[in-house]
């Protein structure tokens, strides 16, 4: 690691006029940031410390059901809150999906939300990929087993976070703070595929913005929701496929349903024709193999991940067979 | 871990060879300013650019280490504290492995994922910190009797999660044992045998053991 300067904020006024000046960047929980800097994908000259900013660290369920999670709570905070666990469990197994005891302990919620790619040729130091302001995404040629099939170029990483897909089929919008003052995005728009953004990012956030908190509106109606992930490594590892599903169930059929993929592209990955396929009795195989289908439509592997298609498709089936016995 | 990193480690080392030989009255005085900085209530933006010394509660007691910003606490503990803590070890050096792991507040992290200075205040504890004199803690002692380790170098990454899941949970079944020790890697193989060190210490702490 080089040197830094380690910077500590009190109030977000502050830690945001601290990042936005340039050659900074945020530590949360840390689970991310050491592991660029040990391996100087990332020399800052300040690191920012979030963790005396104060109210970023709760929980919080209003009157009404909805849920408040601040950027600051860590992983496990997350997974073993009882109100979390009963009203979203989708999130509850993201959270408890994630890395090891040792990692949910210390990373956050944001710092899940903002971590970098996984992809190999982004983390090795010596091979400087279009993410790292090169000129080529090495995977494309390279070895990619665990690049994106689906909304991939002229990247092709496949976006690391469980919570992500979680909060995508929660409607989740976040709450960002920068330089500019406050503003809302809702999941769906926070992300963004390397075609359309700026390919060194993965995010809309600007200069100096961080995420402040998560909300989650309230689930009306007899909901099922969980999230079920596939594991190269079963102890601990990054999804090669992760599905996360939320069923509203009346009267025995499927009226309303959401389904997002991590793992597979370089964004949380929701089809609206694989979630309208589910709408219809509650247990139809057909119906899963159908979502499946429109989950991977359009689906371009590059030489080693073709596996990924069949894999998406059988982890939809799985999920949805879980939610619906 | 990279040679990069090896080196990184050595310098570290060095470096706190040279402060123990010649700053001794310069640590002490920035020690006084340090204890006054984390008492001003003033909503200041605090910095911290170069080496300073902080106290870090290990154990349950006291303990001065002279750190950078870019010490990590498995280097604050290994290298920078005295007598040196080396019973955490360094392996991997990017958190996927387990080796270096200690209880913050009770909750198991690993020590080179972590900056020291962001430590200072919490209650860390160690592998050192498990028995009491000559006598082993449960843990301890079960790891020895089902012959829970071969080479021993992930032992106290191993006692440190078993030990964190335990005080938390000490009816664990044996899924939530599997579970909670998934972020720490035996080369030798000896799962099996930890997971039934783990049972047995479940048992004997639920019949009141310490």
């Amino acid at each position: 690691m080089k040197s830094f300067e380690l910077v500590r904020p009190r109030t977000l006024d502050q830690a945001v006029t601290e990042l936005a000046a340039g050659g900074a960047m945020p530590l949360a929980g840390g689970q991310d940031l050491l592991g660029e800097l040990k391996e100087h994908l990332a020399d800052p000259e300040r690191v920012v410390d979030l963790k005396r900013l104060e109210g970023l660290d709760g929980i919080d369920v209003d009157g009404e059901g909805n849920l408040t999670v601040g950027a600051l709570v860590t992983l496990t905070a997350l997974e073993e809150d009882p109100r979390v666990r009963e009203r979203f469990p989708v999130l509850a197994e993201a959270a408890a999906s994630v890395g090891s005891v040792q990692i949910r302990n210390a990373g956050t919620v944001g710092g899940n939300l903002c971590q970098r790619p996984r992809c190999w040729y982004y983390r090795t130091e010596d091979t400087p990929c279009l993410k790292r302001g090169g000129t080529e995404c090495f995977s494309y040629a390279g070895k990619s087993k665990y690049n994106a099939i689906l909304g991939g170029g002229p990247s092709y990483i496949v976006h690391p976070s469980d919570v992500a897909p979680a909060l995508r089929v929660l409607d989740a919008e976040l709450e960002l703070r920068g330089p500019g003052g406050e503003r809302r995005v809702p999941v769906a728009d926070f992300f963004t595929l390397p075609s359309e953004g700026d390919v060194l990012k993965e995010n809309v956030l600007e200069p100096g913005e961080i995420v402040t908190r998560v909300r989650v509106p309230a689930l009306r109606g007899t909901w099922r929701s969980g999230y079920e992930k596939f594991r190269e490594r079963d102890s601990y590892d990054w999804a090669l496929a992760s599905v996360a599903a939320a069923l509203r169930v009346d009267a025995g059929r499927v009226v309303e349903a959401r389904l997002c993929m991590g793992g597979v592209a370089p964004i949380p990955w929701r089809v609206a024709k694989a979630e309208q396929a589910l709408l219809g009795p509650l247990r139809d195989e057909s119906a899963w193999t159908a979502a499946g289908r429109e989950m991977v439509r359009g689906a371009e592997p590059l030489e080693h991940n073709g596996y990924k298609v069949p894999l998406a498709r059988a982890m939809i089936v799985k999920t949805l067979r879980r939610l619906t016995t | 871990m990279t040679e990069r990193r090896v080196e990184e480690e050595r310098r570290g080392f060095s470096r706190r060879a040279f402060l123990q030989g010649a700053g001794g009255v310069a640590a002490a005085s920035s020690l006084t300013e340090a204890v006054h900085a984390a008492q001003d209530p003033a909503s200041e933006v605090q910095r911290m650019r170069g080496p300073e010394e902080v106290e870090l509660r290990v154990n349950g007691g006291t303990l001065p280490a002279t750190v950078e910003p870019r010490t990590t606490l498995l280097d604050a503990l290994r290298h920078r504290v005295d007598p040196p803590l080396t019973g955490t070890k360094l392996v991997c050096g990017e958190g996927a492995c387990g080796a270096c792991t200690v209880l913050v507040d009770g909750r198991p992290m690993y020590a080179c994922m972590l900056l020291a200075a962001d430590v200072v205040g919490r209650e860390i504890r160690t592998v050192e910190g498990l028995a009491d004199g000559d006598g082993l803690s449960p843990v301890q002692e079960a790891f020895c009797e089902k012959d829970g380790l071969m080479c021993g170098f992930c032992t106290p990454g191993f006692l440190m999660s078993a030990t964190g899941l335990l005080e938390r949970k000490p009816d664990a079944d044996a899924e939530e044992v599997r579970r909670a020790l998934s972020g720490n890697f035996c080369r030798c193989g000896t799962q099996p045998h930890i997971f039934e060190a783990v049972a047995e210490a479940g048992r004997r702490l639920r019949e009141g053991g310490r």
